[in-house]
């Protein structure tokens, strides 16, 4: 293959990753812009996703078959199953830490993680759990780039959610209300806003994008575990950084340029696939060190 | 007073922790009244406007707001029955366009025939709004941004307005102004409530004023009278 063929297949792999990267990564961004929590339980919400779009699938995959449709069916109701999840979890874990130092949250959140990992390791005995999709390997070949027909629906269905978001966050008045929220607490309470449902509704909005997210890569890569949250909510974490932690634009933009920087990260001479996460963490510190508020970040930010 | 109530402070008191802000205030608005509080800084006026709006709960005492106790009710159930209170500092919400600002300020109107009609009554008012009604709220001048706090406010048709010290920080011409706006608004028919550390303007427009001392009323009256008290000409006009 020569140079330009790998450039290309690269771009493909990135923007699918990217993909993921960045519909996990909106939660992550969402959660922390309107209760100013780092939400570490968000990766494994994408795993719980990942499985409910399972059983989802099981159950419907007689009457509208394995393939996409039966899929995005599931993905649809795993989105909203997964977001009540992520309400109650705000409401039973966060909602009473939000007035206690930040730390305790930060610890409330972990303990979460751990109990969704570690609840799906008891049901699943560790096992990898097959999807029970069957997508296909059809595709496109444009010279001797291929891209598949699951990449270009994976890749649609993130672009459509994303923009689906972007109009609900910047044309709607409850999209306002998320934004009002996230800048300004007791203006919001005063303009006659419920701030605790406008946080509900964030978490389910996020979560849902987690699950939608988990179900996808369940379906694209043919397997579930109950730990393959772990690292997905770090990267997201990294994506939403390089974006500008609390910038919704900044997730979908941070998201992408990460799984391109892996993509072709791997390609580069000494770096082999193997580093590939070595690579990501060491861009969150770059930019952790030097533009800590991130491409979109607005600077006065606090953060922990 | 001889107009229908709207708004009533029955010994009301609050406070922050072990700090005790307000001793049981009695307050009266009547409908179409400006009333305005004074006091110098920490009397407890801003905590005041707080505990009515429902950012601070009260510790005793009741707030009635057209015949009903919303003492315990929260800040946006207040806000959704007409008691709007435009916040010391304006907080014009940074990242969303002046538009947006506006558009959230009718958040509890439903219908979006009413919320276009208001906009296009505030814009009327303040100009000024309309031509920069796509810039970032936070990026307007102080007194613009007085204007589109005062313009958010009447977005939500409000039975009463509560005002913590629009003036502050604007420069002497722009006071002036502002008060003209809170005059006009009194004029077309809105109930103010009025926290001001211009004594002297406030008194002027004020129909009857309040002076708070250390979270406790120190002297009321008709504000023609307030004016010509010796105290307060001593305390808080200068001369």
């Amino acid at each position: 293959m020569g140079f330009i063929d790998i450039f290309s297949q690269q771009l493909v792999n990135g923007i699918v990753l990217g993909s993921f990267y960045a519909l996990v990564a909106l939660g992550y961004t969402m959660v922390f812009g309107v209760v100013k929590l780092l939400n570490f339980a968000h990766g494994d919400l994408y795993m719980v996703g990942g499985f409910a779009g399972f059983l989802i699938l099981s159950f419907l995959s007689p009457f509208i078959g394995p393939g996409w449709f039966g899929v995005a069916v599931s993905m649809v109701f795993a989105m909203i199953a997964v977001g009540i999840l992520g309400v109650v979890i705000e409401r039973v874990a966060y909602a009473p830490m939000l007035s206690a130092p930040r730390l305790s949250i930060l610890i409330t959140a972990l303990a979460v993680s751990l109990v969704l990992q570690n609840g799906m390791l008891t049901i699943t005995k560790g096992q990898y759990v097959p999807f029970g999709s069957a997508l296909g390997f059809g595709g496109v070949n444009l010279g001797s780039l291929f891209i598949s027909y699951n990449q270009m629906i994976l890749v649609g269905v993130s672009i459509a959610l994303m923009a689906g978001l972007e109009i609900f966050v910047s044309r709607t008045q409850y999209g306002r209300a998320m934004r009002a929220v996230s800048v300004d607490k007791d203006m919001s309470r005063l303009l006659g806003i419920n701030v605790n449902r406008v946080i509900a509704g964030t978490f389910f909005l996020g979560t849902g994008l987690a699950a939608a997210a988990g179900t996808m890569a369940g379906a694209y890569y043919g397997s579930l575990w109950y730990f393959m949250g772990f690292l997905i909510g770090l990267k997201a974490f990294t994506a939403a950084v390089i974006g500008g932690i609390g910038s919704i634009p900044g997730a979908m933009l941070g998201g992408l340029i990460l799984g391109l920087l892996e993509s072709f990260g791997t390609q580069l001479p000494g770096v082999g696939s193997e580093w590939k996460d070595v690579f990501s963490f060491s861009v969150l510190i770059l930019v952790l060190v030097f533009k800590p508020t991130g491409l979109l970040g607005k600077p006065e930010q606090e953060r922990m | 007073m001889a107009s229908e109530t709207v708004l009533e402070l029955e010994g009301l008191s609050a406070g922050y922790g072990r700090i005790e802000a307000l001793k049981g205030i009695d307050l009266k608005v009547g409908r179409g009244q400006i009333v305005t509080l004074l006091g110098a800084n920490g009397a407890g006026k801003t905590t005041t406007l707080k505990v009515i709006s429902g950012l601070v709960r009260a510790q005793s005492g009741k707030v009635r707001f057209a015949g009903d106790d919303i003492t315990q009710m929260d800040a946006h159930t207040i806000a959704q029955a007409g008691l709007v209170h435009v916040p010391e500092g304006r907080h014009v919400l940074k990242g969303l366009s002046v538009r947006e600002n506006l558009e959230l300020g009718a958040y509890t109107v439903k219908s979006v025939a009413v919320r276009k009609q208001r906009l296009e009554e505030v814009f009327a008012q303040f100009p000024i709004l309309k031509t920069r009604a796509n810039s970032d709220g936070s990026l307007l001048s102080g007194g613009e941004q007085q204007m589109l706090a005062i313009g958010r406010a009447l977005m939500h048709g409000p039975k009463i307005l509560l005002l913590d010290e629009p003036s502050m920080g604007l420069a002497p011409k722009l006071v002036l102004e502002t008060m003209l706006i809170v005059k006009r608004l009194n004029e077309a028919g809105t109930t103010i409530l009025l926290v001001e550390q211009n004594a002297r303007l406030a008194l002027k427009l004020a129909n009857f004023g309040y002076v708070l001392e250390n979270g406790v009323i120190r002297l009321s009256g008709p504000a023609a009278e307030l004016r010509s008290n010796p105290a307060i000409v001593q305390a808080y006009l200068g001369t």
